[in-house]
């Protein structure tokens, strides 16, 4: 009797290294995945149909909720798209804070990244510097917004607050730091053969491939597609910093380890430029539809008074008018498309994910590995389920 | 994109590699933190200090005479993105607005921070208290009595 019969595993929803709810169906075959199945949609809070009845500002902190592992990053793609449709410009210095909280948002994302990711795969030592660091951003967060994991710092039309001295001390000193703390994860984790057994040639894919299936970020690189927003299409001020993009060669798990460690560096280096070169100037933009006038403004004047209640209760009337606007979130092109109606709402606000497409990749990647790869690779394509399910 | 934008880093990638020399080189890394201050504190009996612009619990400002600075416009209510404020309006004789009722539900609250920003008369502002516990849901929400007292509960 040789009859030969397949073994349906289910991995998640509460597998602890799903990161998140992401339910996996597995076929097996003996430990060989012969299909694999991605079941989503167990955090899914309905934010774009939510934003319907929101003003522009008050859709703010609901995407710090999408990848709240990069929460900052979230804040300028969806403020990006408005000031566009709303056709203003952002005050250089508040674009340059911007840039900041962004790159920090990817530090911190990637953060999470490299220690869950390790953790999973087995080498338990990372994730303990990796969060003393991320700590660190953190109480830059509080400091500068008042709130740790979703600062809402960025704002339509400029950032919340003035950046204080103590912040610009910290951010000098943590860029100063962070080259050698990326030393010790290097040391710990690259050239370790238990780590470069486990990573190397799992979960290959090829840059068509990549391409195909609507990769974007670390893991698009990672196969060798030099493609970034911030370089290709750039927005708030990154034409002004000398950054590179690392790129791989080979599409596997180890490749987008490499990118993503490279990232961090870049990040850093981006931070350090602008924290530098910060211009001097206000923070906000002076349009009257958007900017809430300040306290002693409306102390004194009524005509101010009248605004902030317009600006506050009322909100910002947008024009009618569709656009579709992209930046490089922590873990690939995060898209926000947008569409106005002359109304203070959004008419339809429809959020390109881009950890949705990495998900989607799953059964392409996980097919012909082993149960245990499937966990490397689920950690190396870095997925946020805050954002797959929306 | 410019070539020299881009840095190929898996150029030098080594596939053989070896067992003994990177766990060194690893528990190197380790045993120069080992002998470190701990990062780490003892969290209820030590705690970090929390930042001026903290957001944490609400709380209603009085004037000089202890009276209400809210003058019930509803504006927080209005900004508020998770619709945690509930606000009924009172005139007196002179025609001084004043809240009959200000209730605050700390549980569908996000801490955005909108409210205190929108506010015309620095009326409401938020906390630095971030631990809080009660027995029930209902006691979350909070009415002008607690709001006015906010943090002697939780910070004795």
């Amino acid at each position: 009797m040789s009859e030969s019969k397949t073994v349906t595993l289910n991995m998640g929803p509460h597998h602890p290294a799903t990161h998140g709810v992401l339910r996996v169906v597995l076929e097996l075959d003996g430990e060989t995945i012969v299909n694999a199945t991605p079941v989503i949609g167990y955090l899914h809070r309905g934010i774009e149909k939510i934003c319907e009845s929101r003003t522009y500002q008050q859709i703010l902190p609901l995407t710090d909720r999408l990848d709240y592992s990069a929460a900052s990053a979230n804040n300028l793609g969806y403020c990006v798209a408005v000031e566009k449709l709303l056709g203003i410009e952002v005050p250089k210095r508040a674009q340059y804070l911007r840039v900041i909280m962004a790159e920090f948002a990817r530090i911190m994302g990637h953060h999470l990244w490299l220690g869950t990711h390790a953790l999973d795969i087995g080498a338990m030592t990372v994730i303990f510097y990796a969060f003393r660091d991320r700590e660190m951003i953190m109480a830059m967060n509080e400091e500068i917004a008042g709130y740790r994991l979703t600062p809402s710092f960025i704002r339509i039309g400029g950032v919340a607050y003035e950046a204080t001295d103590d912040f610009i001390a910290k951010v000098r000193k943590f860029v100063a730091w962070f080259p050698k703390a990326l030393e010790g994860y290097h040391q710990l984790l690259t050239d370790n053969k238990i780590w470069t057994t486990r990573t190397m040639n799992i979960g290959k894919i090829s840059a068509e491939e990549a391409i195909n299936h609507g990769l974007t970020g670390p893991s698009l690189r990672g196969s060798g597609v030099a493609y970034d927003v911030r370089k290709a299409f750039p927005y708030s001020s990154y034409g002004d910093f000398d950054f590179k993009i690392p790129i791989g060669e080979n599409g596997d798990v180890y490749d987008r380890y490499l990118v993503r460690m490279e990232e961090f560096k870049q990040s850093i280096a981006i931070i350090a430029q602008a924290i530098e070169n910060l211009p001097s100037g206000p923070v906000m933009t002076d349009n009257p539809l958007v900017a809430s006038p300040s306290q002693p403004e409306v102390q004194t004047d009524i005509s101010a008074l009248i605004r902030r209640f317009m600006v506050n209760a009322k909100g910002t009337p947008v024009p009618s008018g569709e656009l579709y606007s992209a930046v490089e979130g922590a873990k690939g092109e995060l898209g926000f498309y947008l569409v106005g109606d002359g109304s203070e709402q959004p008419y339809r606000l429809k959020i390109r994910s881009s950890c949705f497409y990495l998900a989607s990749a799953l059964p392409r990647l996980l097919v012909g590995h082993m149960v245990a790869d499937a966990i490397a690779i689920i950690g190396s394509l870095d997925v946020v389920l805050g954002e797959i399910d929306r | 994109m410019e070539k020299s934008d881009i840095i190929n880093v898996s150029k030098n990638r080594g596939e053989k590699g070896n067992y003994v020399k990177p766990i060194l080189k690893g528990l190197q890394f380790t045993m120069g933190n080992f002998f470190k201050k701990p990062v780490t504190i003892q969290y209820p009996d030590q705690k970090t200090v929390r930042s001026q612009r903290w957001r944490g619990l609400h709380k209603l400002n009085v004037d000089e005479k202890g009276e209400l600075k809210c003058v019930a416009c509803g504006l927080c209510a209005a900004v508020c993105p998770s619709q945690a404020i509930t606000i009924l309006a009172r005139e007196d004789e002179g025609g001084t607005r004043h809240p009959e009722k200000f209730e605050v539900n700390e549980l569908r609250c996000i801490f955005c921070g909108f409210c205190q920003d929108a506010c015309p008369k620095s009326a409401i502002s938020l906390t630095k208290i971030y631990e809080y516990v009660n027995y029930n849901r209902e006691d979350f929400v909070f009415d002008i009595s607690i709001l006015k007292t906010t943090g002697e509960k939780w910070n004795s």
